[in-house]
């Protein structure tokens, strides 16, 4: 852990929905319940993960966080300034400290503009450099990310993945930010090219005291890059503690589920008999989460109390946060305790 | 051209001792003929799969492993591509020299496939029950009534609730991983003998991703399917499969049974793929590095003499830049194509 007393970036109760319309002229009111109620923090130099499966809103978190988009409701500091009220030309200021990766490097980095325009268009901006130096800056974050300062005068089309996401890594750095939002960086990569892209982002953040938020649905990438990781299911975060604790001791069924997923490159043979959680089913619509606990539904260990109440986010161990009923004070009484060494779930299966 | 004969005359795929191979492919050569070059996709390879079994087909993006697969259904878009030479076995039968009547007959009825994507290889405009229906009112001559009946069973086959309803909804009501439920009912509709499953689970989630997987497993049990996995992921080979092909800029680079490949691999590539896996590296949180494998993957239009991994090996001596290794039978059903095996071998190899 890196992070110092006081974070460089808050994100308090967060929400953000999205209206849905039914039909041309209709509107029911109804919402997609994308966000809902979402806090945590970043220290400086730190990178916090942020894993889920698709539709959980993880994305949605790093889009209103750096607000690319407004949030419903929640506060949003950076240094300990409120930012969230902030109107676009006050945000303008803040952009710079707040930069985005974006998982598919095809689509974001414009195809009619040189590789070295792409990195100086922030210079340009934002007015940092005179004019006569932006080559030259260009030429050094062009090193600083493993490209060839030669290369800067090619489209985007003429590299490799890899190389593309290079670009967009050097694009981010430009304005020198303290605060690197990466949507899925590498999953667009293949193994050996992900390897690079992932040491290279690590070197970063020693270098420039970077910190991350990082989103990736892989959890071994985000096991491998995080000090901290939070998991996001329907909306919320269900846990979040240290990379450590929580692949190590996870707390919350979903995250059990989660890990116990994951197919481990062992084979299946060896000794050790895997224990499997498959999840049945699919993630319920945000438009109508169930009642109480979101992820009763699929939960193996769910009971009545799950159905009615909404277990709250709560510090069951220093710096190790979970949203469960089965470890509230009063369950764990009740002998509901454990549920990590419970009996196997009807399909598991060695 | 220069192939270098040690690809053509290839030691052969590593022998199976438990039962005839359904499915062989040997020595399959598939080209793309493009105005610039001539793209050797595919060059020199052989496996084989027997019933009951799940051949893992692991590589990065263009290795070739998926045009290997689109080679034994004969679906080359041609132009460009030609399967120029080697031979596909499927029982006696070389499908390679099988018309195209028959090819058909064949596809998706006793050789299957499951592609990546579902919501492309699903028809939008046709109903669930009327694809899958398709196939079996044609290849098992069943009535419209009997089809709709065999089709709800193999919904619910692959665990998909209210068959009936499903039925009678369109590709884009569904969910991602029930999509991928539908291709695979669609693909075991006709009890195949080889599936074969050309990255099923890279595009869902992995809660998703392990329901897919056990029940492809589940189903090859049960029925006897051989499986041929094509995926870029160790863990779901080490999840799925008895014996592993390794591939690499169109040719396979070490072949072995799952257990022997994840503790003994000699391929310096088949090393680097497993040194590259995050969850391998023995630090995680703290900034660890990753082995890495430095450049990238070659292209396969220029024309290359020697190892097609020389230029990004740390191994790489001048034999490797100038000649192709062999593919060389390392111990028993363990077959490698590098100079150098026998210096990652250690004390382990035993000829």
């Amino acid at each position: 852990m890196t992070a110092s007393s006081a974070p460089l970036l808050e994100v308090e109760g967060l929400r953000k929905y999205f209206p849905l319309n039914d039909g041309w002229f209709s509107n029911s009111g109804r919402q997609v319940h994308a966000v809902d109620g979402v806090s945590f923090s970043i220290g400086y130099g730190e990178t916090l993960g942020l894993v889920g499966e698709s539709g959980c809103g993880k994305s949605t978190v790093g889009k209103v966080t750096l607000k690319l988009t407004d949030p419903t409701a929640g506060k949003i500091r950076l240094r300990g300034k409120d930012i969230t009220g902030l109107s676009r030309g006050q945000m303008r200021h803040h952009r710079r400290d707040m930069q985005v990766i974006f998982q598919d490097p095809y689509s974001s980095l414009n195809p009619r503009m040189a590789a070295g325009d792409i990195v100086a268009e922030p210079l340009v901006n934002f007015n940092v450099a005179p004019r006569k130096e932006i080559p030259e800056q260009v030429a050094e974050l062009f090193q600083r990310v493993g490209l060839r300062p030669e290369q800067a005068s090619r489209y985007p089309h003429e590299f490799s993945g890899g190389q593309r996401q290079r670009l967009g890594i050097a694009r981010a750095l430009a304005l020198r930010p303290s605060l690197i939002l990466g949507d899925e960086p590498v999953s667009a990569l293949d193994v050996s090219v992900q390897a690079q892209v992932i040491n290279l982002l690590v070197d970063l953040q020693k270098e420039f005291n970077l910190s991350y938020l990082f989103i990736a649905h892989d959890l071994a990438v985000v096991q491998h890059i995080s000090h901290r990781v939070a998991v996001m299911y329907l909306g919320k975060i269900v846990e979040l503690a240290d990379t450590k604790a929580l692949f190590g001791n996870p707390l919350h069924p979903y995250t059990e589920a989660l890990l116990a997923a994951v197919p481990k490159p062992v084979p299946v043979g060896r000794g050790a008999k895997r224990k499997r959680i498959i999840l049945q089913g699919d993630v319920p619509s945000p438009v109508t989460p169930p009642s109480g606990c979101r992820f009763r539904t699929r939960c193996p260990h769910a009971f009545d109390q799950c159905k009615v109440e909404e277990p709250a986010f709560r510090e069951i161990e220093p710096g190790h946060w979970a949203a469960c009923h089965l470890r509230s004070p009063a369950s764990k009484a009740g002998g509901m305790a454990n549920p990590a060494v419970g009996e196997p779930s009807p399909t598991a299966n060695g | 051209m220069t192939i270098s004969s040690a690809g053509m005359q290839d030691a052969g795929p590593v022998a199976v001792e438990t039962a005839e191979p359904v499915l062989r492919v040997r020595d399959l050569q598939t080209h793309f003929f493009t105005r610039d070059a001539v793209v050797r996709a595919v060059d020199g390879v052989s496996y084989e799969v027997a019933r009951g079994e799940t051949l893992g087909v692991v590589g990065e993006s263009g290795c070739g492993k998926s045009i290997s697969a689109l080679s034994i259904l004969r679906l080359i878009p041609s132009p460009p591509g030609r399967i120029v030479g080697g031979e596909i076995r499927f029982h006696d039968q070389n499908l390679l020299e099988l018309p195209m009547s028959e090819m058909r007959a064949l596809r998706g009825n006793r050789i299957s496939m499951i592609f990546q994507d579902p919501m492309t290889s699903l028809n939008p405009v046709m109903t669930v029950g009327a694809q899958l229906g398709e196939a079996l009112q044609l290849h098992q001559g069943l009535s419209r009534a009997e089809a709709e009946d065999q089709a709800a069973e193999m919904l619910k086959m692959v665990r998909i609730s209210e068959p009936e309803r499903r039925l009678r909804e369109y590709p884009h009501q569904l969910s991602g991983g029930m999509r991928q439920r539908v291709m695979i009912a669609m693909a075991l509709c006709c009890k195949p003998e080889v599936l074969i499953a050309d990255e099923p689970t890279t595009a869902l989630d992995v809660t998703v991703q392990a329901q897919i997987l056990e029940l492809i497993n589940d189903l090859r049990e049960k029925l006897g399917t051989a499986v041929v996995m094509i995926t870029h992921d160790l863990g779901v080979v080490a999840e799925t499969a008895q014996r592993v092909v390794v591939m690499y800029a169109g040719r396979k680079v070490e072949e072995a049974l799952v257990e022997d490949l994840f503790d003994n691999a000699l391929h310096p590539y088949t090393r680097g793929l497993m040194a590259a896996i995050p969850s391998h590296a023995p630090e995680s949180g703290d900034g660890g590095r990753l082995a890495e494998i430095p450049g990238i993957v070659p292209s396969l239009g220029a024309a290359m003499t020697g190892c097609s991994f020389a230029p990004r090996c740390a191994h790489a001596t001048e034999v490797c830049h100038n000649e192709y290794p062999p593919l060389e039978e390392a111990r028993s059903r363990h077959t490698v194509a590098c100079w150098h095996w026998r210096e990652f071998a250690g004390d382990k190899a035993r000829p």
